[in-house]
C-alpha cells in the first residue's frame, strides 16, 4: 500500500512540473503586453515606450524566459506566487478567497450529477433496450451536448424569471442571510453543473454495470438464491466502480470548466470569474497561478481515485 | 387403480431452450428428459455444444429469459413445479435445497468480497433470522470441511489469494452450505490441473457422502463418470442418446454415439497407441440435420435415421437408447 502510493505521488510530482512548464511557456507566449494594456490610448506619447521599458525591467519580464520561470518556481514551491500586476494584491490571497465558492460549487455539481448518473445508469443497464434505456440515453445525450451556459439561462429563465423561485445570481443575499437563503443561490448553478457531467458518468455506469451484470460471479450470486436488488447493490455495484472512478477523475477538469462557465453566468464569486477577467487583463501571474491550482487540483483527485482503487479492488493493493 | 412410482427429487420433461442469434435460432437444448432421484449421482456427459450446461442452468432458471427462450412439459422439484414458482420462492430452492457448483472458479467468485463473505452469503440468504455472525462462523466451518487449511485467516482473504483447486473448494463449500438434497455441478473440474481435479472430485464424493444430496455431474470426461456416477445420460445435439447405469453403459452401450465416445478414449489394458476419434463434427446447432442428428457421423446410418427423429425408447432394465437399432450396437 505505501509503495503503492509512494509511487503514484511520484508520477503526480513529475506531471505536476511538465504542466508548470507548459503553463508558464504558454502564458507568456500569448501576445500583448501587460503594461501597455494598463496605458489608457489617450495617454501614449513618446515617453511611453521608455515607461513600459521601464516598468518590465522592474518587474522582471525582460528577463529569459528561463530565469523568469526559475525565479517564479523557487517561489511556487515556497507558496508565493507573485502579485498581481493589476492591484498588487498576492495571488495566493486573490485565489484564497476565490476558492471556497468554486470548490462548493464543484463538490455539490458532482454529488448531483452522481445522484442522476447511479440510479439511472443502473436503471439502463438492468432493462437494457427498453424504453427506460433509450430515455436514460436522451437524458446523457442531452446532458452531454447542451452547451452548460444555454442550460443556465433556460434555468435562470424558468426559475427565477417566470417562476421567481431561485435567485438568478450570486452566492448569497446579504440582507437575508441563513441556509435557506445560501441554498436557494446555490441550487439553480449546482444543478446545471450536476446535469452537464451526468451525461459522461451515466454512460460509464451503463456500460460497465451491463459488464459486471453478466459476470460469472453474479450467476453464483443468483445461483445462491441473492434477490436481483441485491445481486446489484451488493456484487455488480462495487466491481463497476473501477472504470467509474477513472472517469471521474480524470473529469475533473471539465468539471472545473464547466463551473468555470457557470460562475460567469450567475455572477458566482468563485475562482472562474477571477481567472476569466485575468485573461482580459493579461494578469499573467493571476493566470499562472490558476493554472496551476487547476492542475494540482485534477492531479489531486486522480491521487484520491487512485487511493479510492485500493478500497475497492481488493486486487490493486499487490500490484 | 394404477401403480404409484416413487417421486423423483428432480424431473425434467421435455425441455427446450433456444437462443435467438444473428445466424438464426440455436436449439441448444431439443426436448431432454432425465429423471434424479434422492442420493443418487447422475452424470451427463457430451461433448461441448451438445446442452448439457445449459440443461443445468435451465433447472434453477439461471439463464436470462430473453434473450435465452425456455420450456418444460414438466419441471420439478421434490413434486413443485420449478416453471410457475413465483420468484421469491424461487431464490429460496436456489442456493437452498439446491446448491450449485460452476466450472471456473476464477471467474464465479466475486474478486471484491471475501471468500468467507461470500460462503456466510449463502448461510445469510437462507436462514429464519439473519444472524450475520453465525453466518460467518458457519463460512469458517464449511471452509474447513471443504479441506482449506487455516480456515479463520483464509476466511478474510480474497478469490486472487486462492489457487484454483481452493477457489473450486470454497466454491463446493457454498453449494453444500444449506445442506442441499441436490447439487447441481457444471464441469466443475474442467477448468483445473490435472493434479488438482483429482482431490475436488474426492471432496465432492465426500459432500455427497455427508450430505447424501443427489448430485447432477456435468462433464464431458468418462473417467469421471467411471469414478463417480451411480448413472449416465449422455447428451449430443441438445437431445438425449442414451441413459444407463454406468456399468451398463461402459460394458454393452446401447447407442452408436456412445460407443463412439468410449472408443475415443485412451486405454490401459490394449496395446494400441491410437486413439479412435469419432469422424466429423458436431452438428450447427442453428441448423441441425433432419432424423437423427448423429446420422452424419454414424457407422450405423441408413435411410430410416435420415428422415425419421427417434425417439427415446425405453430398453428395460432403467435403460434407454434414442436409436432406431439399439440391437445392432455393439462394442
Amino acid at each position: 500500500m505505501g509503495a503503492y502510493l509512494a509511487r503514484r505521488l511520484m508520477t503526480n510530482v513529475l506531471v505536476f512540473f511538465l504542466i508548470t512548464i507548459a503553463i508558464f511557456w504558454l502564458v507568456h507566449k500569448t501576445p500583448g503586453d501587460p503594461i501597455a494594456m494598463r496605458i489608457p490610448p489617450d495617454q501614449l506619447n513618446s515617453g511611453t515606450a521608455e515607461y513600459i521599458a521601464q516598468r518590465r525591467h522592474e518587474l522582471g519580464l525582460d528577463r529569459p524566459i528561463v530565469v523568469q520561470y526559475w525565479f517564479w518556481l523557487v517561489n511556487a514551491v515556497q507558496g508565493d506566487l507573485g502579485y498581481s500586476l493589476l492591484n498588487g494584491r498576492p495571488v495566493t490571497e486573490l485565489l484564497a478567497e476565490r476558492i471556497g465558492p468554486t470548490v462548493e460549487l464543484m463538490l455539490v455539481g458532482l454529488l448531483i450529477s452522481l445522484l442522476i448518473a447511479f440510479p439511472l445508469g443502473i436503471l439502463a443497464a438492468r432493462r437494457r433496450n427498453s424504453a427506460w434505456d433509450y430515455g436514460t440515453a436522451v437524458v446523457s445525450l442531452g446532458s452531454v451536448s447542451i452547451p452548460v451556459f444555454f442550460v443556465a439561462l433556460i434555468g435562470i429563465y424558468l426559475f427565477s424569471l417566470k417562476l421567481q423561485l431561485l435567485p438568478a445570481s450570486g452566492i448569497s443575499d446579504p440582507t437575508n442571510p441563513g441556509l435557506l437563503d445560501t441554498l436557494s443561490h446555490l441550487v439553480l448553478p449546482a444543478v446545471i453543473l450536476g446535469f452537464a457531467n451526468s451525461g459522461t458518468y451515466l454512460r460509464y455506469v451503463r456500460s460497465s454495470m451491463i459488464t459486471e451484470l453478466n459476470a460469472d460471479y453474479v450467476r453464483t450470486a443468483e445461483a445462491k438464491g441473492a434477490s436481483p436488488r441485491r445481486v446489484v447493490v451488493r456484487h455488480a455495484l462495487r466491481n463497476s466502480l473501477i472504470p467509474v472512478l477513472t472517469v471521474i477523475a480524470t473529469n475533473m477538469g471539465q468539471l472545473l470548466g464547466g463551473a468555470v462557465v457557470i460562475e460567469q453566468v450567475f455572477a458566482w464569486p468563485g475562482m472562474g470569474q477571477l481567472a476569466v477577467s485575468s485573461v482580459f487583463q493579461q494578469d499573467y501571474s493571476v493566470i499562472v497561478g490558476f493554472a496551476l491550482l487547476v492542475a494540482i487540483l485534477v492531479l489531486l483527485s486522480n491521487l484520491l481515485a487512485d487511493v479510492l482503487y485500493t478500497l475497492v479492488d481488493p486486487r490493486v493493493r499487490l500490484r | 387403480m394404477t401403480v404409484h412410482e416413487p417421486e423423483p427429487l428432480l424431473r425434467i420433461e421435455g425441455l427446450h431452450v433456444e437462443f435467438p442469434t444473428e445466424d438464426g435460432v440455436v436449439h441448444a437444448v431439443d426436448g431432454v428428459s432425465m429423471e434424479v432421484n434422492p442420493g443418487e449421482i447422475v452424470a451427463v456427459v457430451g461433448e461441448s455444444g451438445s446442452g448439457k450446461s445449459v440443461t443445468a442452468m435451465s433447472v434453477l432458471r439461471l439463464l436470462r429469459e430473453p434473450p435465452a427462450r425456455v420450456r418444460a412439459d414438466a419441471l420439478t422439484f421434490r413434486g413443485q413445479d420449478l416453471r410457475a414458482m413465483p420468484p421469491r420462492r424461487l431464490r429460496a430452492v436456489r442456493g437452498g435445497p439446491v446448491g450449485m457448483i460452476f466450472q471456473d472458479p476464477m471467474t464465479a467468485l466475486n474478486p471484491v468480497m471475501t471468500i468467507g463473505d461470500q460462503i456466510a452469503e449463502a448461510v445469510l440468504l437462507h436462514q429464519e433470522r439473519r444472524d450475520r455472525r453465525a453466518a460467518q462462523a458457519r463460512a469458517v466451518e464449511l471452509l474447513e470441511l471443504v479441506g482449506v487449511p487455516d480456515p479463520g485467516q483464509r476466511a478474510r482473504q480474497y478469490p486472487h489469494e486462492f489457487s484454483g483447486g481452493m477457489r473450486q473448494r470454497a466454491m463446493i463449500a457454498m453449494a453444500i452450505a444449506n445442506d442441499p438434497d441436490l447439487i447441481i455441478a457444471d464441469e466443475p473440474t474442467t477448468a483445473l490441473d490435472v493434479t488438482i481435479q483429482a482431490q475436488v472430485l474426492d471432496l465432492i464424493q465426500k459432500a455427497q457422502a455427508e450430505t447424501g444430496a443427489a448430485t447432477v455431474l456435468i462433464t464431458h470426461d468418462l473417467g469421471v463418470v467411471a469414478e463417480l456416477a451411480d448413472r449416465v445420460v449422455v447428451m449430443y445435439a441438445g437431445r438425449v442418446m442414451e441413459t444407463a447405469g454406468v456399468e451398463d453403459l461402459f460394458v454393452r452401450p446401447r447407442h452408436p454415439y456412445t460407443v463412439g465416445l468410449l472408443a475415443s478414449l485412451p486405454r490401459m489394458d490394449t496395446d494400441t497407441d491410437a486413439l479412435d476419434p469419432i469422424p466429423g463434427n458436431p452438428p450447427n446447432m442453428s441448423n441441425p440435420p433432419p432424423g437423427c442428428p448423429f446420422h452424419p457421423r454414424c457407422p450405423l446410418a441408413r435411410e430410416r435415421c435420415r428422415a425419421e427423429r427417434p425417439a427415446l425408447l425405453d430398453l428395460g432394465g432403467g435403460r434407454r437408447s434414442a436409436c432406431h437399432f439399439p440391437e445392432e450396437v455393439g462394442p
